[in-house]
């Protein structure tokens, strides 16, 4: 089933480009361990997953179709070509990476189901998958129960730890505390203004920045408000907005209410190069929607840019654009997307073993040198030591970095003193 | 006139046969258990299909609102669930250790007054029924009463399921959001997610589906079930021979919404969660679609048709994940254009007749007097 979605990536032609491409960021990194002796099955597996001699199965689980699927196509994209690049420079203790897709259809109990079926008829070793929370809530007892691993890349509301979960992207106050800390300093802002959407995300964020705001910064927040999904009409809140005049308007919009709400605020005069406007929730991946005339000069906070001036990134974002297409651009989640299968492999070879148990001891301090952000390591609580990034979106739909914390931002998914 | 006493005809009681083996021996036998899981997914939606052929196929009331009493059924067990598996000891980490972990998120920090209830199991079987039953009574009694009817009532139903959707995912301090209700796992202390516990829970519900099946066909065969086919063919005459055509309405909805509840009670217990993306429009309008690919005159068509459609979809998106959406609407489209009476419109027309041939040969044969046998299904 697999070998349908396959196709795509494995035309002779790609095949070729990738090979070469593929080799950049992985030889520098594991030259000895890739290329030596595949170590017997038995030794490797011994609680039954699907390891063969050659070959070792992992599960790609995102929303190929429906609402998510604009969102989670890059990030479907990003594992697939890590995996073909670690089949290139060697495969996984000597196997390669065979992966099974299943649609989770933007429908959180499809996402259990499918979940299930990946572990509990296919044996995967792995999982590469989940979106958004409520899918990741939907399918993390699933994999708590069998006992899988999965690897979620998106940036989150925290609050959560799992023996079964690498949590690729980064938690709420590692995305957030840094660049509040940033723009109050470089702006001198003393008074936020909240818009979010209304579910789990924006609301936790919210509250971690509230209490930075009005804790730490000694700053004001002067509005609150929150949307539904999908919503359109933003003119009140943006009156609101000329009202109070905030120093900073703080979003965590997400999806398609952005498009409305940028244009919205453009209609209505508010210019983001004199009015700050700091979001979490806007990649590359959204400006295509919104449109880089729209959103110019607002600043966004995330760990990734595809902008990133770095060796790994310099491979990356060609070797992304000639498997998937000159036009695709790669946001944050992508890009962590695409650490999941190689922090999967670096755990599996720094554990010795493909069980699951293992790599869940193991995974404390795997680091991963080629990854484009940089290079992240795994924390105890099996969150990402990344750093927090300020960017500031152009006319041309990228991102000027301004700003990055010196060092590595250590994840904190319980954050004391801000619940 | 004997004929018409006895609870199934003939080709009623092979189609129960059928059901009864295939639920209750061959599945059981040949599919592992994550399979069995799933299909005991699929019969929760034939619990709705059955509630849709008693107020659709015989009432012919259409509603496109049985995801809102899908998911109250679904909501009440779920509530009951959470709350034992929100122990305080289970949810030491939280702020507010002892209450469901979506309402320490949104900063509540006491149980609302309305959960307080589904401590216990005896309220919360109750309020499954009760629940969506009295809903189905205030929506029904206010439409029919006034006569709404068709199409004025099929958009109200789809509005009520919109209002409930943006309800549960805006009180999400109170309901879990969009995120919904995930991470169930006791029921009364019995674990509900090992595999025995999930064969147990499979055959608790093939035995209740059959006793839903014994209850609308014992409505079909009363004067009641004759009366709401007349009342879907001919309104007026029903009302001007003295009948309260409202009431038989409210009834009908009633009982569909209680079969719906009864099904999503048992999605929460076979799933381990409830969403509210079993609440709003597009589900409530799939709900239909398996009653008409299956047939919505026929108790058995319908219930094959919530399976074999959820099937289809499992089948379809594992093995085409980027197409399958449109291999599933294509099925639909040639069901509904070249067989309007579903999957059993199909087997009435082609399958039925040539068994009855066998039949009426071998009687004819052994001697049997013929007449006996002769149409006795209820006209339609």
């Amino acid at each position: 089933m697999s070998d349908e979605a396959n196709k795509g990536l494995l035309s002779p032609l790609r095949r070729k480009l990738l090979m070469g491409m593929a080799a950049v960021p992985a030889i520098t990194m594991l030259p000895r361990a890739s290329f030596a002796q595949a170590p017997a099955t038995s030794a490797v597996n011994t609680t039954g997953l699907a390891v063969t001699d050659t070959e070792v199965t992992v599960g790609i689980l995102h929303s190929a179709t429906g609402t998510m699927a604009i969102s989670e196509t890059g990030s479907i994209e990003a594992e697939k070509l890590a995996i073909e690049q670690i089949n290139a420079a060697g495969g996984v203790l000597g196997r390669k990476i065979k992966f099974i897709q299943e649609d989770g259809a933007s429908d959180w109990p499809t996402f259990a189901e499918k979940a299930k079926k990946l572990l509990v008829n296919d044996k995967v070793a792995a999982i590469m998958g989940c979106w958004t929370s409520a899918s990741r809530k939907a399918v993390l007892p699933v994999v708590e129960q069998y006992n899988g691993m999965l690897y979620y890349p998106t940036f989150y509301e925290g609050l959560e730890q799992s023996k079964n979960v690498i949590y690729t992207g980064q938690e709420a106050t590692q995305q957030i505390l840094a660049g509040l800390n940033w723009i109050a300093k470089e702006k001198g802002a003393k008074s936020f203004f909240f818009i979010g959407s209304d579910y789990i995300w924006p609301r936790t964020s919210n509250k971690i920045a509230r209490k930075h705001v009005e804790n730490v910064l000694k700053g004001k927040v002067v509005g609150e408000e929150y949307y539904a999904l999908g919503s359109t009409q933003f003119n009140s809140v943006i009156n609101k907005i000329k009202l109070t005049k905030p120093d900073v308007i703080f979003t965590d919009v997400v999806g398609g209410s952005n498009v409305a709400f940028y244009k919205q605020l453009k209609a209505a005069g508010i210019d983001l190069a004199k009015q700050p406007l700091l979001t979490i929730s806007v990649t590359e991946d959204e400006i295509d929607g919104i449109g880089g005339e729209n959103i110019a000069g607002a600043y966004a906070c995330m760990k990734y840019f595809q902008s990133l001036d770095n060796p790994n990134n310099k491979a990356f974002v060609p070797a992304f654009k000639k498997a998937w297409g000159e036009k695709t651009v790669i946001g944050d989640v992508t890009q962590a997307a695409y650490l999941g299968p190689w922090l999967w492999k670096l755990t599996v070879e720094k554990a010795g073993s493909f069980d699951v148990d293992k790599i869940a001891a193991a995974s404390p301090g795997v680091e991963f040198k080629g990854a484009p952000e940089g290079y992240v390591r795994i924390h105890e609580n099996h969150h990402l030591w990344s750093k927090t990034r300020v960017g500031r979106a152009k006319l041309d739909g990228q991102f000027e970095l301004i700003y990055e914390t010196a060092d590595l931002v250590e994840p904190d998914p319980f954050p004391k003193g801000y619940q | 006139m004997i004929i018409n006493s006895r609870f199934f005809n003939r080709s009623e009681l092979m189609g129960f046969i059928v059901l009864a083996a295939v639920l209750f021996v061959i599945l059981p036998l040949t599919l592992d258990v994550f399979r069995l899981n799933l299909v005991a997914k699929y019969l929760t939606y034939a619990f709705v299909a059955l509630g849709l052929v008693l107020c659709w196929g015989y009432g012919g009331i259409l509603s496109l609102g049985q995801g809102v009493f899908f998911g109250l059924g679904g909501y009440c067990m779920a509530m009951f669930l959470k709350l034992e598996a929100s122990s305080v000891e289970n949810t030491k980490i939280q702020s507010t250790p002892g209450i469901p972990d979506f309402m320490d998120w949104n900063q509540i920090t006491s149980l609302p007054l309305f959960w307080q209830p589904f401590h216990s199991l005896t309220f919360t079987i109750l309020a499954i029924i009760l629940v969506p039953g009295l809903f189905a009574l205030i929506i029904g009694t206010a439409m029919f009463k006034r006569r709404v009817g068709g199409t004025y009532f099929a958009i109200i139903t789809q509005a009520v399921a919109a209002i409930l959707t943006i309800l549960i995912v805006g009180q999400q301090g109170y309901t879990g959001g969009i995120n919904g209700m995930t991470d169930l796992r006791t029921l009364k202390g019995w674990d509900i997610r090992p595999d025995h516990a999930k064969i147990i829970l499979y055959f608790v519900e093939v035995v209740l589906l059959f006793a839903c099946i014994g209850i609308a066909q014992f409505i079909r065969l009363t004067k009641l079930g004759r009366i709401l086919v007349a009342m879907r063919e001919q309104e007026d005459r029903v009302r001007f021979s003295g009948y309260s055509v409202a009431n038989f309405k409210i009834f009908a909805f009633c009982m569909a919404a209680v079969f719906a509840a009864i099904g999503g009670a048992m999605f929460a217990l076979n799933v381990g969660f409830m969403s509210p993306s079993f609440v709003g429009i597009v589900p409530s309008i799939e709900m239909v679609i398996y009653t008409a690919v299956g047939g919505r005159m026929s108790i058995f068509g319908a219930i094959w048709g919530a399976i074999l459609v959820n099937f289809a979809k499992t089948s379809l998106s594992e093995s085409f994940p980027q197409l399958w959406l449109f291999g599933l609407g294509a099925l639909f489209i040639a069901v509904v254009l070249a067989f309007p009476n579903g999957l059993s419109g199909l087997w009435a027309d082609y399958v039925q007749p040539r068994i009855d041939r066998l039949f009426a040969s071998r009687k004819s044969k052994s001697g049997w007097n013929d007449n006996s046998v002769a149409d006795g299904a209820p006209a339609e």
